[in-house]
């Protein structure tokens, strides 16, 4: 009788739902607690806070209320007299829009460059395309295979009454999309293939991965651009050449793969071991266990790391530069060789450090997103 | 000895008949290592018998199981599963698999696909199945495990209860002739180990050929047309279930009863 009436209890204590106390909720309460809960905590963020606005303000000075956006031409040569008064606490922003082109498309024919322009576009248009998950099937092989002949054509040129324009002028962004978007797709299936060979019960497989992993990861990238730039043509035959681009994304592509494959790796050993039972007791195959069970989840489990490789690989291309190929950064820095734009390195490296930025923070957020999405499963 | 007997006489009425066994052990030996988990198994399985495999943990009861789909590999002695013997060549392994549902102590279900998908995944890929008749044909077992309605959501949105009962069903899709049950109810909270042991009697009542390693005796009792009892990689014991639960004849399973019935 007793559990009845404390049931009862219970229940209408239940009934009447009390809301949460106030002074913990709420703006005031979170500065409250988290900014100015003592003496010292209040100090520091005083102090910092100055910081922050000091500096926020001196910026906003420098590159809107000081900043020059264009000076005047003197005959061919630009006038920049008037940027180098106020060196220090302006930005000189017409040496972007002086050079925005060549910083762009590098050496490649000035009145051509529509051309790398449409393929910056189409590449961006690739991947906008490549992260709707609706087109995540096999349309998606004939798109590539198009787009990627489209830009080729473009670059290169040759036919359909487009000037030929050798590789040694190209140049800029469109460099440093190439090198990536060609690189990951070829490393993220490399890499998938080396973890799962890694986990192979073939000793020779086993080994070879192995090999290749450790070999590339144990030595720098630079080393391996060297060694694609100028010790590969050593070996190769009387009169045969390979395209410099070539060597490079190869080395590069080879360089990412070791690293992803190491991440994937992680993803395939997260996952329970009853996972792989389960496929093989319903009589799946290897490559249909991989495909339908192992690889979907152990994939997602691995975006973060993924992506984390992806932003810092795309990153990495810049450093072709050391072998002279024309990437996004190389050409930034060359732009400012001219006398009359000497030492305006920080208005052009902001610039280019804003196109990455663009980049990179779109393949953030996409992963977040997609993170989200995938791993919906997860939550109840 | 007599269950030597036991054996050699169930084998040759297995053989009497038109049907072969639906499953040989012979002299099936295993190590793990240096550890000899499976001595000198024989047992013969004839098709439509339910057997009850039971036996203190590390017994090698799961073991035993696992060789016959080939989730361990024996390293002495002969398995034949459905007529076909089991050796390295994949074929024969594919053909055997195909045969042969099992279902786990850990569910196993596959976290990332739907229930839906979880059980028309092999009979769309391994059985060939199209994959409308794949999904009527899981509709129609996920009712007969009576969850049709949570086709459309993932696993970890059920209790373990029903998640067993969808890996019941997911095994069920690929019309196995043999069904293994590796300690089906072992991780279930207790009030869902009923609903999964009425899952497991109702397909016992269809006529399917079982092989069900656990420790529930009413169950066995219930379903089984025998019971093996195993102990430190043998079968010490095997015979209907009163027979062996009234009268035990090694000190071994007198032990084990006795182990069991002070824990319920």
């Amino acid at each position: 009788m007793s559990d009845v009436t404390l049931n009862a209890a219970t229940a209408n204590a239940e009934a009447a739902p009390r809301t949460a106390p106030v002074a913990t909720t709420g703006a005031a309460a979170w500065l409250r607690a988290n900014l100015f809960s003592s003496w010292i905590n209040t100090a520091v963020t005083l102090a910092l806070g100055y910081l922050v606005v000091r500096w926020t303000m001196g910026f906003i000075d420098w590159a809107f209320v000081n900043a020059i956006w264009t000076v005047p031409m003197n005959g061919n040569v630009p006038d920049t007299a008037a940027c180098r008064e106020i060196r220090g606490t302006g930005a000189c922003w017409a040496v972007i829009e002086e050079k925005h082109r060549f910083i762009l498309f590098g050496t490649y024919p000035y009145e051509e460059h529509w051309r790398p322009l449409l393929v910056c576009a189409l590449f961006i248009g690739l991947y906008i395309v490549s992260a709707m998950r609706r087109f995540w099937n096999w349309v998606l092989v004939p798109i590539w295979i198009v787009t990627l002949t489209v830009i080729g054509v473009l670059m290169w040129g040759g036919v359909l009454g487009l000037s030929y324009v050798p590789q040694e002028r190209w140049g800029g962004l469109p460099i440093t999309l190439i090198l990536s978007t060609f690189g990951l797709a070829f490393a993220f299936p490399l890499a998938i293939l080396v973890a799962l060979g890694r986990r192979s019960r073939l000793p020779a497989i086993k080994m070879l991965c192995v090999l290749y992993v450790e070999l590339v990861r144990g030595v720098p990238l630079i080393s391996l651009l060297f060694m694609a730039s100028v010790m590969f043509p050593l070996f190769l035959p009387e009169g045969m050449n390979i395209d410099k681009l070539l060597r490079a994304q190869v080395a590069i592509t080879l360089f990412a793969g070791a690293y992803l494959a190491e991440v994937v790796r992680a993803g395939l050993q997260t996952l329970p071991r009853g996972q792989y039972e389960a496929a093989e007791a319903l009589g799946l195959s290897y490559w249909q266990k991989t495909g339908f069970i192992i690889l979907p989840q152990a994939l997602r489990l691995v975006i973060p790391p993924l992506v984390n490789t992806f932003i810092g690989f795309f990153k990495d291309t810049s450093l072709v530069l050391i072998i002279g190929i024309f990437d996004l950064l190389t050409a930034g820095k060359t732009a400012i060789v001219e006398p009359a734009w000497q030492g305006f390195g920080v208005e052009v490296y902001v610039f280019v450090g804003a196109i990455y930025l663009v980049f990179c923070f779109a393949m953030s957020k996409y992963s977040q997103d997609l993170e989200r999405d995938l791993n919906q499963h997860r939550r109840r | 000895m007599s269950e030597t007997i036991d054996h050699e006489a169930r084998f040759a009425s297995a053989m009497r008949t038109d049907t072969p066994p639906a499953i040989v052990l012979q002299d099936v030996n295993k190590w793990f290592g240096a550890l000899h988990v499976l001595r000198d198994i024989n047992l013969t399985v004839s098709t439509g018998e339910r057997v009850v495999v039971c036996g203190p943990s590390g017994s090698g009861k799961s073991t035993m199981i696992r060789c016959i789909n080939r989730l361990e590999q024996h390293q002495q002695g002969k398995i034949m599963v459905d007529g076909i013997e089991l050796s390295d060549d994949l074929r024969s392994l594919d053909a055997i698999r195909r045969e042969v549902g099992m279902v786990f102590q850990s569910f196993n279900l596959f976290p990332h696909l739907t229930i839906l998908e979880n059980c028309t995944l092999a009979p769309i890929w391994v059985r060939r199945m199209p994959k409308k008749e794949a999904e009527e044909l899981a509709m129609e077992y996920l009712t007969r495990v009576r969850i049709p309605e949570q086709a459309k959501k993932y696993p970890g949105q059920l209790s373990g209860g029903q998640q067993q009962r969808v890996a019941i069903a997911r095994a069920l899709c690929m019309k196995p002739k043999i069904m293994l049950f590796d300690e089906p109810t072992s991780a279930l909270d207790p009030e869902m180990i009923k609903e999964v042991l009425d899952t497991m009697v109702m397909l016992a009542e269809t006529g399917m050929t079982m092989i069900c390693v656990t420790h529930e005796m009413g169950f066995a009792r219930q379903v089984a047309d025998r019971v093996v009892f195993m102990d430190r990689g043998e079968i010490v014991e095997s015979g209907e279930p009163e027979a062996l639960f009234s009268d035990p004849k090694t000190d071994r399973l007198r032990l084990f009863l006795s182990q069991i019935l002070r824990g319920h």
